[in-house]
Order: C-alpha cells, then structure tokens, then sequence
C-alpha cells in the first residue's frame, strides 16, 4: 500500500492490518452473491396471490412456506419426490462411477508406464474442448439407435466420464502415492490391485473425496443432457422437472404454479449448498492441489 | 497444470520388467471404454452425419462438405455466433478481473470475515443453473414486480432487462453470478502456493503491496489465469442452458438461434435437421478448439518473456 509506505507482504503474518474499506467491498460482492439466495427464501414463504403483488425482497403477507412446501411434495401424485429420487439415483450411481473411473484411470497415469501414454493425454485434452453441442446431438442419435433413450442409463453413461476427475487425481497421485512403497509392496509380491485397494486407495482419499464433490456438483446440476435424452417425465431429474414447471406456468391455459417452482428450486438447492458446506475442507484442499501443478 | 505435470509425470512412474509393461491399462481401461463409448464415438458419428443430407425423395445421399457451406453461408449462424463472440469479449474479462480483485483481497489477510466471504462468494458455484436462471428471470421480470419495485423505489427509468436489446446483458450477469467465485477460488488456491521468500525479496527491495500484486503475485498465477480463461472461453461458445431456460420468460427477446448451441439444438429437435445440426455442432467444436489453443498460446508466450 502507498499508504506509509509499509511493507505489506501479502498473507504473511498477524501484522497486517485489517482495511475496512476493502472489507466493504467484498461486503458488497457477497451481497450480491447472496442476494438471488436470499430472495429465493422470502419468496417460498408467499402464497401464489402474494408472489406477484408484495415487495420481493421482504417477507410478507401470509407465511405460506410449510403449505408451500407440502404443496411441491403432493403435486401431480409426488411427481417432485420420484424425480429427487431419479436425481439421486444419477448422483450416486453417475458421480460415484465417475470418480471411481478417475481414481483408477489417475493412478495409472500417475504411476505407470504403459504403452500409448502420450496418446491417451492427447486424446482425453481434446475431447476436453469439444464442446457439449457437438456431442449431445449424435450422442442421442447413437443412443436412441441402441435404445437407451428414456431409460436412466442414458443420463448415467454420459455422467461416469470426468477429464477434469482424471487430470485432478493424477496431478494429485504423483507427490500422495510414493513410488517406493509400491515397489515396497511388489518385492513382497502383493499383486497391483491388492496395492491399490489396501495401500494406494488410502493415500489417494483426499483428491477422491474433492473428485467426487465436483462431480456430485456437475450430475446434481445436469440439464442438458437429461433434456435432450429423456421425452417423459418419469425419468426427470429436478432440474429438468422444474423447468418444465416453469413453462407450464408460462403456457396459456397451463396452471400457473410460480410457488411451486419457486419452492421447488429451494429444495433443490438445500441438500448439494449443505453438502458443500459440511464438505468445504475437502473442496478447498483439493482445489489447492490441483493448482500445485500448475 | 498440464504441462509441468506432463513432466512430472514423466520423471515420476517407473518401468516394470517384461509382461507388465501393460498393467497400467488394467487401471485406465475401464475409463477409455467409457470414453471411448460416450466422447469419441459421438464425434465421429457427428463428422460422419455431417457429410450425408436427408431429402423428402431419394433418401440420404452424400453431400461431402455441402453442409459446411450452406453453414458458412447462412446468416443464422453467423448472428448466433456473433453474439456469442461479443459475450465472451465482454463477460469473461468482467468475471476474471471480478474474480482476480477478489481473491487477491481474500490473499492480502486484510479483510474482516474473509473465510465468510470466501464461502458466500463461492455458493452460487453449487446452484443448479436451471434454479440460478430461473431466480434471476422472475427476479428481471416485471411479473414478479422486484425489478419494477427498485426501480419504482429510487425513481430510475431503466431497461427492462428481459428486453431484446438487454437480454444478452442479463445473461452475463447470471453467467457471472454463476462463477466468479469459482475461479476466485480457483485464482487464491494458486495465490496460496507462491512461496513466501519472494514477498521478502520483494520487501527488502521496498516494493509496497500494488507492486507485489503487479509484479510478483499476478505473474506466478499466470498458469491459473490462462486455464480459468480457455474454460470461460469454452463456456461462453456453449451457452444454452441460461438463454433457452429464460425463453419461457422472455419468448420474444430469445429467438431459437440465441446461440450456435441453441440453434444446433432446435435444428435437431424442433427441425429434424440432424445433418446440418451436426455440421454446425462440428464448426463450432473447430472453432472452440482452435479459440482455446490461441488463448494457451498467448498465455505461455507470456510466461517466456516473463
């Protein structure tokens, strides 16, 4: 800082002083982080009536949110609760598979020689950058060619695939997982997958557990996908399930319920933002020890 | 990440005698076959559809590369690409300059509450973008009354934002919203990893905190500057999900060709054009990849002169 011309190394030491200013405006960029949040909850505890005619950033009127909330949980025979079921259904089965496949796929790059290496790198960094439109189309042609449309394993195949997964747990296996200890455990004549699941597993926990929040993040969040693959709505998952709430709403003649999606969204992002919150030491580390490498 | 980590990578792992040169592929082979199954195989398919043309008499007949002509020459796309081109020349450097400020505030140890911040800036992060764009439609339109009520509040005559002329704005401010406390998180992890011992050679030679940050602090995080940027970059060339969610807010603003994403996409739904869809979804796959490659490239030459 120009201000006395006092040596400010940055993070370096309780010394530093606290700036108020600099505290107001990040103040200001959290506020407006927070603010789509907090009108979210104000306006799950209005009634439809209420939504369009009190001011939107306060609560008032009735307090609607429990008939709100019962409301989104009953319409259209619990349709909300069989898609929150398919939604976890794609999260655990798509997330975990994902994660699994990058923990061992990382490894093996981290820590093996193989032929076809340099091949695979090139391939999965440039499958990176093919952009989802170039995929979704004739993925769905493909899929609906193999009959897997409509069916849950058009959402879940798509999902246990993460370049970002396998490039964040190699990076992360090379310093975690000690070349001696593998060698170690060869002398003593374990065989490779034995290594892995008594020993490697163990040391590759952390990048697995941040692995496996971005990509509980990225199948909790799926949109397109589902919307292209999927024609009816037995198979939705929230995302898809409350847009299509919205555009009935918009439809003329369609049944306006502004206070079902708007409830809906809020249970929607209650479970993944407490995930992300209980979970947030993993995240963080994880996050540092992608960019280690950088 | 990728380049030194290639070299890593490379001093790391050891040769194994004979026959088990190969058991590296017993733990990469599940991954490649699902790979291989959802990522290559499409775009092959996708290079192979683009080159054929359905016609209501003879059937699919191939056309080479007729369909990447009547692309290149059809005003459709090029609108939707260019509108594309002016949001990422205008968001992305908003975002991340957004983004560096604050996560060099959040470095420089002198704020209040900087792990509450941290954590509130990085939440949106978690939002479905269905729910993000949904909350910031109603919020926009004047059904609900919020924009309205301000505006009413403080006796401004503003644009509505669901307005053809704003809806493009509107977008990026919800694009923004979306992640810019991603790749602040993203900017402070490597902020984190500068060793110390530069701030206090930087120190004895009496450099003040703005000089640190230019000099010093910005320069080492360059590798994280240039990543956040080729996945904005890819982002902004794959907008769909927030303009085709507010299209039941804004159906007048929004057209179907919005973005190149959303006109491949309402080609092959709406129009059963999946050839020319294909070709379209290609031309901005080559776009993207080349767009990405200029950015890494302009980024690493940086980092030579440095």
């Amino acid at each position: 800082m120009p201000r006395g011309g006092r040596l400010a190394p940055a993070g370096t030491g309780p010394t530093t002083r606290k700036s108020v200013w600099l505290t107001i405006i990040m103040a200001l960029l959290a506020g407006y982080a927070l603010l789509p949040l907090f009108w979210l909850v104000v306006n799950s505890t209005k009634t439809q009536r209420d939504l369009f005619s009190t001011f939107g950033l306060w609560f008032s009127g009735d307090f609607a949110l429990w008939d709100n909330i019962v409301q989104t949980l009953t319409y259209d025979d619990g349709v909300f609760l069989r898609w929150f079921g398919n939604t976890l259904l794609y999260v655990v089965v798509g997330a975990g598979g994902a994660t699994f496949l990058a923990t061992l796929g990382g490894y093996a790059l981290a820590k093996f020689d193989f032929p076809g290496k340099r091949a695979v790198f090139a391939v999965v960094l440039g499958a990176v950058a093919v952009p989802g439109a170039a995929l979704a189309v004739p993925t769905f042609l493909m899929f609906s060619q193999m009959g897997l449309t409509n069916t849950p394993w058009s959402i879940i195949l798509p999902s246990l695939i993460s370049p970002f997964g396998l490039f964040l747990v190699w990076a992360f296996a090379v310093d975690a997982v000690p070349t001696e200890i593998l060698e170690a455990a060869r002398i003593d004549g374990a065989g490779e997958f034995r290594t892995f699941f008594t020993i490697s597993a163990r040391l590759l926990a952390p990048g697995f557990v941040t692995v496996l929040l971005f990509t509980i993040v990225a199948t909790w969040n799926n949109y397109f996908l589902p919307l292209i693959m999927l024609s009816e709505s037995t198979w939705y998952p929230l995302t898809v399930g409350l847009n299509a709430w919205n555009a009935q709403a918009a439809t003329a003649g369609g049944e306006a319920i502004y206070n079902l999606v708007i409830t809906g969204s809020l249970l929607t992002i209650v479970p993944i933002i407490v995930a992300f919150l209980f979970l947030q030491r993993y995240w963080q580390s994880g996050l540092a020890a992608g960019s280690v490498k950088q | 990440m990728t380049t030194t980590s290639i070299v890593t990578a490379r001093r790391g792992p050891f040769m194994r005698r004979g026959g088990a040169r190969w058991t590296g592929w017993l733990f990469l082979a599940p991954f490649m076959i699902v790979f291989l199954l959802v990522l290559v195989a499409p775009v092959v398919y996708s290079i192979y559809l683009s080159l054929f043309r359905e016609q209501l008499i003879g059937g699919t007949s191939f056309v080479g590369l007729e369909n990447y002509a009547l692309a290149l020459g059809d005003p459709k796309f090029w609108d939707s690409l260019g509108r594309v081109v002016i949001f990422l020349l205008v968001q992305v450097p908003i975002m991340l300059v957004i983004a560096l400020a604050a996560s060099l505030a959040i470095d420089s140890a002198r704020l209040h509450l900087s792990s509450f911040f941290r954590i509130a800036i990085f939440l949106p992060y978690a939002v479905p973008a269905v729910v993000a764009t949904l909350m910031w439609g109603f919020m926009y339109g004047t059904r609900f009354g919020l924009f309205g009520n301000i505006t009413d509040a403080f006796g401004l005559d503003l644009p509505a934002p669901l307005s053809s002329n704003w809806v493009l704005a509107s977008i990026g401010n919800i694009v923004t919203w979306e992640f810019v406390g991603y790749n602040m998180l993203i900017f402070y992890a490597a902020l984190r990893v500068i060793p110390t011992d530069l701030y206090e050679a930087a120190s004895l030679d009496g450099a003040g905190a703005f000089r640190t940050v230019w000099s010093i602090k910005i320069p080492a995080i360059r590798g994280a500057i240039v990543i956040a940027a080729i996945f904005s970059v890819i982002g902004s060339f794959q907008l769909f999900n927030e303009p085709n969610i507010l299209k039941t807010l804004a159906p007048n603003a929004i057209s179907t060709y919005f973005t190149p994403n959303m006109y491949a996409y309402n080609l092959s739904f709406s129009g059963q054009q999946f050839n020319y869809s294909a070709a379209i979804a290609i031309i901005m796959g080559l776009i993207t990849v080349v767009i990405a490659y200029v950015v890494q490239l302009s980024g690493s030459r940086k980092v030579g002169r440095a």
